[in-house]
C-alpha cells in the first residue's frame, strides 16, 4: 500500500504513542491507578486551551507544555485533597476529573467563538485527529516519548520496587514519594503524547488496555512492559492503516477498538490466566469428583449386599443415591468405561479389577477422613459423612498416609465399615472376579 | 550469606525509644512509649489487635511521623543505620499477583547495595539464590510469587531479609498464617540469626509460643505494658494487663476526639467525663 504523507505521520504517530503508553499503563495498571491516568488526561484539556488563549498559537510545544501543566496541576489536586480533606483518593479522582474537563469544555467554547480563523481544530483534542499530525508534532511526540522511555529504563528496579512493596522500599531508604511524583509525571506525559491522536477522552484506553492485555499472557514485569508496549504499539498502527484506507474511519477510536479486541482475546485464551482455561480446569474437577463418586457408589452397593464386589449395579439404583439424571451418570459411565474402571451391559454397571481399585482409593480416603474429624475434632459420627464427602476429592495420597499414620493404621470407620488398606499393603489386591466377599 | 558475626556492644542497645507518640489523623496509636532492647536477642512485641505494633515497627523504621519522641537504632537515628536494618513487613502488605519471580523479591532486598542506575549484578543473584537456598526455596527460585504457598512466600520475604545481611531485622509477624514446615525453618533462622549476634524483634500474635520462641517480650497495648526478659515479664498478671481491659480511658478519649471531629462540633466535655465514669480504669 502506497502510504500518502499524511498516512505515514499518522501510522508513526500512533504506533509511537501505542508503544509508550502500553509501557507506561502497565504500571499504572499494577498501581491500581487506570483512574488516575484517566483523570489526568482529561484535565490536560484546559491547559491547551489556556496555552493556546496565552500564545495564540497551534505550535505544538507550547500546546503541549499546557497540557503537561495542566496535567500537573490535575494531580497535584487529587493529592491534596486526599491528604488535607476527608476526601478519598476515588472520589478525589472523580472531582478533579470533571472539574477540569468541565472547565476545558468552557475554555474550547469560548476559543471557538472568537473571531479570526486560526482557532479552529483545537476540539480535535477531545477525540482526538490523528490526521492533523505534522511533522512539528511528530517531532515533540518523539522527543517526550523518548524521554519517558529512558526515564523508565533508568529507574526501572526502583519503579518496580515501589510498586511491589512501597513500605520495604521506604525502608531501604528510597526517596518514595519523588519516585511516585515521576511516575505520575510520566503518566501526564503519555497523556501529552496522545493529545492529537485519541483525544483527552478516549487517551486511559491506551495506557490500560494493552496492559491488560499482556498481563495475561506473562508473569515477569520486563516481558509485560515489552508486551504492552507491543500491543500497544501494534493496535496504533492497525488503527492508523485502518483509517488509512476505509474513508470516515477515525482514527483514535479504531486504535482503542483494536486494542480491546486484543485484550478480549487475551481474557479468553491466555494460557494461565484464561477464561477459557480456568473454564476447562474447573469442568475436569467436576468431572473427576463425578467419575469419583460413581466408582464409590458402585463399590458401596456391591459392599452393601455383602456379595460379589463386582456385581451388575442397574442405572436406576444409581440415580437414585445422588439424585442424578441418566444422561449425566450414562456420560461418567462411558468415560470411566474408556478408561477400563468399569464394564457397561444394557443399563448396568460394574466394577473392573482396576475400576475396585480406584473406588477403594476414593472409600478409603472418606473413611479415613470420618475417623479423622470424630476422633481428633470429636464430632459426632453422623455429622461427618458430608464433609468427608468433599475431602475425599481433595486429599492427596501423602494427605492419605500421614492421615493413616496419625490415626494409628485403623481398619474400620466411624460406622464400623472396614476401611480398604493401602494398595501397596499384602492384603490389598482386590478379591478375584467372581469370589464373594466375606 | 556472609556469616560474619557481630560482637555485641552491651552499652549501646539495638533500639531505643525514647517517649514516643504516635497518631493516625487524632486516633492515638501509640501513647508515650519508651523503652531500650538489648542487642543479641531474640525479642517480641505483642499484644492485642491495633495495640500499635506495626506502628511501632513502623516507627522504628521512620515510615510514620511521631507526634512526639524519637527512636534511635544502635545509638542514632534511623537514617543513618539504613543498611544496619533488615525488614519483613506484614505478608498480606503486597499484592501477591505482581508479575514477578521468587528471586526477583530477593534481589529487591539487595537494591540498597546495587544503587541507582545499576541493575544487580551476577554476584547479587548468586547471593540471592544462597539467601533462598537458606530457607529451602532455592528450586522455587524461578516461581512467580503468587504460584508459591502462604508459608512460601513468608520464606520468600525472609529470604530477602537475609539478603540484606542486618544487624538488626524489624519483623511484623512472620509467624502468621504459616504451616508448621515455613513455622520450623523460620525459628531455626531465628536461632541462628542470634547466635549471629544479630537482633531480631518481631510482632507475634501466638501467646502460646512466645516462651518458647524468644527471650525477651514487649508487652503493648497503645503504651507500654511492660518490657523485659521472658521469664520475668511474660507473666499472667503482665498478659492480663495488656489483654483484660483494654486502655479504656485512653481509647474512649480518642473515640470522643474522633466523634466530635466527624461532628465538626467542639468536644463536649460533658461527654468524655461520662464515659470515663462507665468503663472500668486499667
Amino acid at each position: 500500500m502506497e502510504l500518502t504523507f499524511t498516512a505515514r505521520n499518522v501510522l508513526l504517530g500512533a504506533t509511537l504513542l501505542g508503544a509508550v503508553g502500553g509501557v507506561l499503563g502497565s504500571f499504572a495498571l499494577l498501581r491500581r491507578q487506570s483512574l488516575l491516568g484517566d483523570a489526568l488526561s482529561h484535565a490536560a484539556l484546559p491547559g491547551v486551551c489556556l496555552a493556546f488563549l496565552v500564545t495564540g498559537s497551534k505550535d505544538p510545544l507550547p500546546l503541549a507544555l499546557g497540557a503537561l501543566g495542566a496535567g500537573i496541576a490535575g494531580s497535584l489536586t487529587v493529592l491534596a485533597l486526599v491528604r488535607w480533606s476527608r476526601i478519598k483518593e476515588d472520589s478525589a479522582i472523580g472531582i478533579v476529573l470533571s472539574v477540569f474537563f468541565g472547565l476545558g469544555i468552557v475554555l474550547l467554547t469560548h476559543i471557538q467563538r472568537l473571531p479570526g480563523g486560526n482557532q479552529t481544530g483545537l476540539d480535535k483534542f477531545l477525540f482526538g485527529q490523528a490526521a492533523t499530525l505534522m511533522e512539528r508534532d511528530l517531532q515533540v511526540m518523539a522527543i517526550l516519548g523518548a524521554a519517558v522511555m529512558v526515564l523508565l529504563g533508568l529507574f526501572y528496579k526502583e519503579l518496580k520496587l515501589i510498586t511491589f512493596d512501597r513500605a520495604f522500599a521506604q525502608s531501604l531508604g528510597l526517596p518514595v514519594r519523588a519516585l511516585e511524583g515521576l511516575l505520575t509525571l510520566l503518566l501526564v506525559t503519555v497523556v501529552v503524547v496522545g493529545l492529537q491522536t485519541v483525544g483527552v477522552v478516549l487517551m486511559v484506553a491506551t495506557l490500560i488496555t494493552p496492559a491488560a492485555a499482556a498481563r495475561q499472557w506473562t508473569d515477569s514485569l520486563g516481558w509485560m512492559l515489552v508486551l504492552a508496549g507491543g500491543v500497544g504499539a501494534a493496535s496504533g498502527a492497525t488503527g492508523a492503516l485502518a483509517s488509512a484506507s476505509v474513508a470516515h474511519l477515525p482514527t483514535g477510536p479504531v486504535i482503542v477498538l483494536v486494542a480491546s479486541a486484543v485484550l478480549v482475546v487475551s481474557l479468553l485464551a491466555a494460557p494461565r490466566r484464561g477464561l477459557v482455561r480456568a473454564w476447562l480446569r474447573e469442568r475436569g474437577v467436576e468431572q473427576r469428583i463425578r467419575r469419583e463418586n460413581l466408582l464409590k457408589d458402585l463399590y458401596r452397593t456391591g459392599e452393601e449386599a455383602r456379595t460379589d464386589p463386582y456385581r451388575l449395579v442397574p442405572l436406576p439404583h444409581l440415580m437414585g443415591l445422588r439424585g442424578q439424571a441418566f444422561g449425566a451418570l450414562r456420560a461418567t459411565a462411558r468415560r470411566l468405561e474408556r478408561q477400563g474402571l468399569l464394564s457397561s451391559h444394557d443399563d448396568t454397571l460394574s466394577l473392573t479389577t482396576e475400576g475396585f481399585r480406584e473406588a477403594e482409593a476414593v472409600v478409603r480416603k472418606h473413611r479415613l477422613w470420618e475417623l479423622y474429624l470424630t476422633r481428633r475434632l470429636e464430632l459426632a459420627s453422623d455429622h461427618v459423612h458430608r464433609d468427608a464427602e468433599a475431602m475425599e476429592h481433595a486429599l492427596s495420597d501423602d494427605d492419605v498416609a500421614r492421615l493413616e499414620e496419625l490415626l494409628g493404621h485403623p481398619e474400620t470407620d466411624p460406622h464400623g465399615r472396614p476401611i480398604p488398606p493401602a494398595p501397596r499393603q499384602p492384603g490389598g489386591a482386590p478379591p478375584s472376579r467372581g469370589e464373594a466377599t466375606p | 550469606m556472609s556469616q560474619a558475626a557481630f560482637e555485641p556492644r552491651s552499652e549501646v542497645p539495638a533500639i531505643e525509644v525514647h517517649d514516643l507518640t504516635v497518631a493516625y489523623r487524632t486516633q492515638p496509636v501509640l501513647w508515650d512509649v519508651d523503652f531500650r532492647l538489648p542487642e543479641g536477642e531474640l525479642i517480641a512485641i505483642v499484644g492485642p489487635n491495633g495495640a500499635g505494633k506495626s506502628t511501632l515497627l513502623k516507627a522504628i523504621l521512620g515510615l510514620v511521623e511521631p507526634l512526639t519522641g524519637r527512636v534511635e537504632v544502635f545509638g542514632a537515628p534511623y537514617r543513618r543505620r539504613r543498611s544496619w536494618v533488615g525488614y519483613v513487613p506484614q505478608r498480606e502488605s503486597v499484592d501477591w499477583d505482581f508479575p514477578t519471580t521468587a528471586l526477583d523479591v530477593v534481589l529487591m532486598g539487595l537494591y540498597g547495595r546495587v544503587g541507582w542506575l545499576r541493575r544487580p549484578s551476577r554476584s547479587h543473584t548468586k547471593r540471592a539464590l544462597e539467601c533462598l537456598e537458606h530457607v529451602g526455596m532455592r528450586e522455587l527460585a524461578g516461581r512467580q510469587i503468587s504460584q508459591l504457598s502462604g508459608g512460601q512466600q513468608q520464606r520468600v520475604f525472609l529470604a530477602r531479609a537475609l539478603a540484606q545481611d542486618a544487624r538488626l531485622y524489624l519483623m511484623d509477624e512472620p509467624f502468621a498464617g504459616v504451616d508448621v514446615t515455613t513455622e520450623r525453618a523460620i525459628l531455626s533462622l531465628l536461632e541462628e540469626l542470634r547466635s549471629q549476634g544479630r537482633t531480631v524483634v518481631a510482632v507475634h500474635h501466638d501467646l502460646q509460643t512466645v516462651a518458647e520462641y524468644f527471650d525477651r517480650v514487649v508487652l503493648l497495648n497503645m503504651r507500654l505494658i511492660a518490657e523485659g526478659p521472658v521469664a520475668t515479664t511474660f507473666t499472667d498478671e503482665n498478659l492480663q494487663r495488656t489483654y483484660g481491659g483494654r486502655l479504656t480511658v485512653l481509647a474512649r478519649a480518642a473515640e470522643t476526639l474522633l466523634e466530635n471531629r466527624r461532628l465538626d462540633a467542639p468536644p463536649e466535655e460533658s461527654t468524655l467525663a461520662r464515659r470515663e465514669g462507665r468503663g472500668p480504669w486499667s
